[in-house]
């Protein structure tokens, strides 16, 4: 095992992107701009290599879902983007394809309706990413990169008792290395950090820092009074936690110690290295889009939008879903679980909690497996070819793209 | 209360200002408890009740109000006295947020308040 200390030192060959960020993978990236367009596009793609699809389902377009979508479309593991829509929608293909290629990336659209129908549609889908992919792998710069050069996102979901004890905190030492190592680190779920008000304000870098963090969590407070709801289940209860409190604790051991350097929002980029938090809760709209994470997926979208490469699961009771764009890692905590799902997991950070091996010791572990994902080794969720997505309606108040994403 | 010397079962404790632990598995009433984690284990703590996995149990007496602490820090407070041993769940121990938890059922977590009708 390579020393911590020298991991900061372990370099691999990334992809260039033309606003200086750097790419684990390179991605041709299909997005479907209503539902109708979803099953051509999952067949344009369908046994090309490193061709992903993510896709809105609404006929009506949706300021945040465009949003969201364009940001993974720039995102630095997609190298070139086809849009395919029906013909008759509101989110219109050219206008996603005209954006991307002013990020320096390849891009191409096309309307179902236009090309002749599903047939001809797939057809002309394959030749366009086929071709844009061996373009994009010939011309896209290399560049040596290293855990600085790295965002990683951290969610967790289909949580047992071993993920605050075990996954969660594993992860947290994690995140103090990759800050420690110049790198940065996301994690989100703010509706999972009720009652912890005072931790969370006492982690902000500044003023500025904390300020955000207070306006962050009094609006997922207000909205989890609002809807009664408290990111806490009867299998949690059933599970052996008490309080949301016992489980925001729980959740919030993944942002290890670390200085909170601010608060973004879907779709928006950290501005510099450091651990940041990123919230997913809508805001106020006179639409009132639902409940804020209503699946694992949704998070990691919301993850993926804002740079991370790569993105930690922690999952205790053994999700098997995958992610587009960025590689999905799962972390357990549970020793039956890593046993009894071994092809979907990653990762077994139970060691701690039997006295095997400590955090460090387990850190370390977890940061040569990012290092080795990072450098192509495929995570198990990528062997298995598993690329949930999802992209609803919502609203956010948010400053345009540009501004946060350099792109 | 049956004692079992030879087989210890597990718990951890996150940190040391803790008064619960969670149980790594399992432990019928009567059990010796052997604490891992960030503690020193305590010789005489028995169980006073059955106490599924995942769940906590109480390491030191908490008063009525008290906070009950784990990862050090505290998620929730006591409903009434608890005694070392005992299981700490929605039956002694209530959110400070969340004035629903404790109308929840103890062993399944199904809500079972009279605000949210089914007519």
């Amino acid at each position: 095992m390579i020393p911590a200390l020298l991991m900061s030192e372990v370099s691999w060959s990334g992809f260039l992107r033309p606003d200086g960020r750097l790419g684990i993978r390179n991605l041709v990236l299909v997005i479907y701009t209503v539902e109708c367009a979803q099953f051509v596009a999952h067949e344009i793609a369908r046994s090309e290599d490193d061709v992903h699809v993510i896709g809105f389902p609404g006929c009506y377009d949706n300021a945040y879902a465009i949003r969201l979508m364009m940001a993974l479309a720039r995102h630095p593991n997609v190298g070139a983007v086809l849009a395919v829509g029906l013909g008759c929608e509101y989110t219109q293909p050219d206008r996603i394809a005209e954006s991307v290629r002013l990020s320096g990336r390849l891009a191409d659209s096309f309307f179902i309706q236009h090309a002749g129908g599903t047939r001809e549609s797939i057809q002309k889908g394959k030749q366009l990413v086929r071709a844009m992919k061996a373009q994009s792998d010939q011309q896209t710069p290399r560049k040596r990169m290293s855990l600085a050069d790295l965002v990683v996102g951290c969610e967790c979901g289909g949580s047992d008792g071993t993920s605050g004890l075990a996954g969660n905190p594993v992860v947290g030492r994690f995140f103090d290395r990759l800050v420690d190592a110049g790198g940065t680190a996301v994690f989100e779920e703010t509706v999972e950090q009720i009652g912890l008000r005072d931790i969370l304000l006492e982690r902000g870098v500044d003023a500025k820092a904390s300020a955000e963090l207070a306006a962050a969590y009094d609006k997922a407070e207000q909205y989890c009074q609002s809807v009664r709801q408290w990111s806490a289940s009867p299998g949690n209860f059933a599970g052996g936690l008490t309080t949301i409190e016992e489980k925001s604790l729980g959740a919030f051991a993944k942002s290890g110690t670390k200085p909170i350097q601010g608060v973004i929002k879907v779709g928006q980029c950290p501005a510099h290295a450091g651990l940041w938090l990123l919230d997913s809760v809508p805001d106020p709209h006179f639409m009132q889009f639902g409940y804020t994470n209503p699946n694992d997926s949704e998070g990691i979208m919301d993850l993926i939008s804002a740079g991370c490469q790569i993105v930690l699961f922690v999952t205790g009771r053994g999700s098997v879903i995958g992610s587009p764009v960025a590689p999905l890692i799962k972390i357990t905590g549970n020793a039956r679980t890593f046993q009894h799902m071994k092809d979907d997991m990653d990762f077994d950070a139970s060691g701690v909690l039997t006295g095997m091996q400590n955090l460090d010791g387990s850190a370390d572990s977890l940061m040569q497996l990012v290092c080795g994902v990072a450098g192509g080794q495929l995570s198990k969720p990528e062997v298995l070819g598993h690329r949930e997505y999802f992209v609803p309606y919502k609203h956010q108040d948010t400053p345009g793209l540009r501004a946060g994403c350099r792109a | 209360m049956r004692h079992s010397e030879e087989v210890l079962t597990l718990a951890f404790v996150i940190s040391r200002r803790d008064n619960v632990a969670t149980l790594l598995e399992e432990a019928k009433e009567g059990s010796a408890i052997r604490l891992l984690g960030d503690i020193e284990s305590l010789t005489n703590l028995i169980t006073r009740q059955d106490i599924s996995a995942a769940h906590k149990v109480a390491i030191a007496e908490i008063e009525p109000g008290e906070p009950v602490i784990k990862y050090g820090h505290r998620i929730g407070h006591a409903t009434r006295k608890i005694f070392i041993g005992e299981w700490v769940h929605l039956h002694n121990c209530a959110s400070d947020v969340d004035e629903r938890s404790n109308t929840l059922d103890i062993h399944t977590g199904a809500p079972d308040d009279s605000r949210t009708a089914y007519e």
